[in-house]
């Protein structure tokens, strides 16, 4: 029993790694744009499928590393070409385009790639599980973990240390302000948004590692991670990345007992924050922006 | 787009829909589905908030009706007032959840709670049919005198005429009156309709209930017009269905989002014929509208008359 549990609290910060990843690349662009972006699986998809392509050629660890910038860089392009022109609109003009973009995605990766799944390679060394009696320490399992923390690190350190992410706390704060100081916000709002897409990329390649490819891959963690942003307070990415982890090992304990409820679960979660913190759990009083 | 011409339209449906390519059902759909858009714009365009989880109501009360139909009471009124009271039940305690929240927050968890219903639907496989979805068979209505045969298509195209007429006029009427006006002064200028003493959350909340009602309303017709329902009926793609028509049409006008929905219905029935990427025009569809008619066709027509 203990290692069942053990299994599935396991499992679900795996799971929440995901979630946080994913939620971390949405809160960037919601934070500074308030863009919701809806096409979010979508990138994730792409990001799986350019590492499912670049795989023969780089092997495993070079698609890892390069197909999350292809996947911004497709990003940036969207964002330059089509969301550029909405930021003086109402937010619902972005979120309906990113609505269709995330059809357009996926019917794309279809037409591509094919509707049936793919299988990822994966190195051998990450297989093997590390322990007898804990099997379910797979290598692999464990270095994702891993890498969501020092890829989330790193994130934290570029929000901290640099200059391009010390204008976007700026951004996420006053947008006007930091454009009326001579920060070019055009630009500033295009890597934003390609970094959040990198996070959905370097997921996707994660995510094809473990569960295969399939052109719906990202359908499933999109709605998850909404609920984290939504769970952490908008405005907030240590809020994000909490509410991410949490849902996910929350899933995990909930699948132990009454598996058919999991999904079930993180909505119930939500109402529960939304009705004692109506501004999630690290979100700002009537500082939140509206 | 007068009323007058829309009445004339929706009244003679029948009569010319075959001639044009189309068929009945197809038209009641877009009556149903337009329905729906109508009841979402009430929120989207009257009162400015982005409900973008409507497919959850619109699909529990497809549920409540079937489920009633097929497993308790073989009545079709009382499937349609039992799909509509679970509808809107639920859209009442989502919306008193809701009802505190703004903006691009308001949209995230319209958009998260909508998925509740799905996991549900989709999970609860013995009650539901699961991915399966849930086939029912919609019964005549014994008026006493007399029964209404719903099983010609004709029949029941009327019979959900009939129910949108009193929709219609009730959302006209309900726009026309000191509460919607409010709305419109929220929409307009929230702080300022606060000052003016009007309790904004608690009318938001009343808005967001009676938007899911109507849509209640159009979910309950449209599982009895299918005879089906799945889980696809109460996922947020659907959502985004309904506000995209809504824009099509023009948010800002009280037909439009009906214009949308015979737009993108017909499209989406002729583009799923033709070809297995119809998604992919879809999605097209959503982006072009976006960049090119954000004010929807009804805005046009009025910018250039003006």
């Amino acid at each position: 029993m203990t290692q069942l549990v053990l299994f599935n609290i396991f499992n679900g910060l795996v799971i929440g790694a995901f979630y946080a990843l994913m939620a971390l690349g949405l809160s960037l662009i919601i934070n500074l744009t308030n863009v919701i972006n809806f096409a979010h699986g979508g990138f994730l998809a792409l990001g799986a499928y350019f590492a499912y392509t670049l795989e023969p050629y780089l092997g495993f660890w070079g698609a890892l590393i390069i197909s999350p910038f292809f996947a911004a860089l497709v990003g940036i392009i969207v964002e330059r070409v089509l969301i550029r022109p909405l930021y003086s609109r109402d937010p619902l003009y972005s979120l309906l385009l990113t609505f269709g973009l995330a059809f357009v995605i996926q019917d794309s990766i279809r037409y591509i790639w094919g509707a049936q799944g793919l299988p990822m390679k994966v190195p051998a060394a990450l297989q093997s599980s590390l322990s007898s009696t804990l099997f379910f320490l797979t290598g692999y399992r464990v270095f994702m973990v891993v890498l969501v923390a020092v890829t989330v690190a790193i994130l934290f350190i570029i929000l901290k240390k640099t200059r391009l992410g010390m204008r976007i706390r700026a951004g996420t704060l006053d947008l006007e302000m930091v454009s009326a100081l001579g920060v070019d916000v055009r630009i500033l709002r295009n890597l934003n948004f390609g970094l959040g897409i990198f996070f959905a990329g370097l997921a996707g390649v994660l995510a094809a590692g473990m569960l295969g490819l399939t052109p719906t891959i990202g359908d499933g963690l999109i709605m998850p991670s909404f609920v984290a942003v939504i769970v952490g307070g908008l405005g907030s990415l240590i809020g994000t990345l909490f509410g991410g982890i949490l849902i996910g090992v929350a899933t995990g304990i909930v699948t132990v007992f009454f598996p058919s409820a999991s999904e079930a679960t993180i909505y119930v979660m939500m109402a529960l924050v939304l009705l004692v913190r109506p501004h999630g759990l690290f979100g700002e009083e009537g500082g939140t922006k509206l | 787009m007068s009323g007058a011409v829309v009445w004339f339209i929706l009244l003679t449906m029948p009569l010319w829909i075959s001639h044009v390519g189309g068929y009945t059902d197809l038209g009641t759909r877009v009556l149903v589905i337009g329905l729906a858009a109508m009841a979402t714009n009430l929120l989207v365009g009257h009162s400015g908030v982005m409900a973008f989880g409507h497919a959850a109501y619109f699909g529990l009360s497809a549920y409540g009706t079937g489920l009633l139909i097929k497993y308790l009471v073989p009545s079709t009124p009382l499937g349609f007032l039992v799909g509509i009271l679970v509808g809107t039940a639920g859209g009442a305690i989502i919306g008193y959840l809701l009802a505190k929240l703004r903006g691009i927050y308001f949209a995230l968890a319209t958009i998260a709670f909508g998925q509740v219903f799905y996991f549900i639907a989709f999970r609860w496989n013995s009650v539901t049919g699961g991915d399966n979805g849930l086939t029912f068979q919609r019964q005549p209505i014994h008026l006493g005198f007399t029964d209404i045969n719903l099983g010609s298509s004709t029949t029941y195209y009327y019979l959900a005429l009939a129910v949108f007429a009193v929709c219609a006029f009730a959302m006209a009427v309900l726009l026309k009156s000191p509460f919607g006006h409010t709305l419109l002064a929220m929409r307009e200028n929230e702080r300022r309709a606060r000052f003016l003493s009007i309790p904004v959350n608690r009318h938001l909340w009343i808005a967001y209930t009676i938007s899911c009602l109507f849509v209640a309303v159009a979910g309950s017709l449209y599982g009895m017009l299918n005879n089906f329902v799945s889980p696809h009926n109460l996922h947020w793609t659907q959502s985004g269905d309904f506000v995209l028509m809504a824009v099509i049409g023009g948010m800002r006008s009280f037909w439009g989002p009906l214009l949308g929905a015979a737009i993108f219905v017909v499209l989406q029935d002729y583009l799923s014929s033709l070809t297995d990427n119809w998604m992919f025009f879809i999605g097209m569809i959503f982006v072009l509208v976006v960049l090119f008619i954000p004010r929807g066709i009804v805005g046009l027509m009025q910018r250039k008359t003006s």
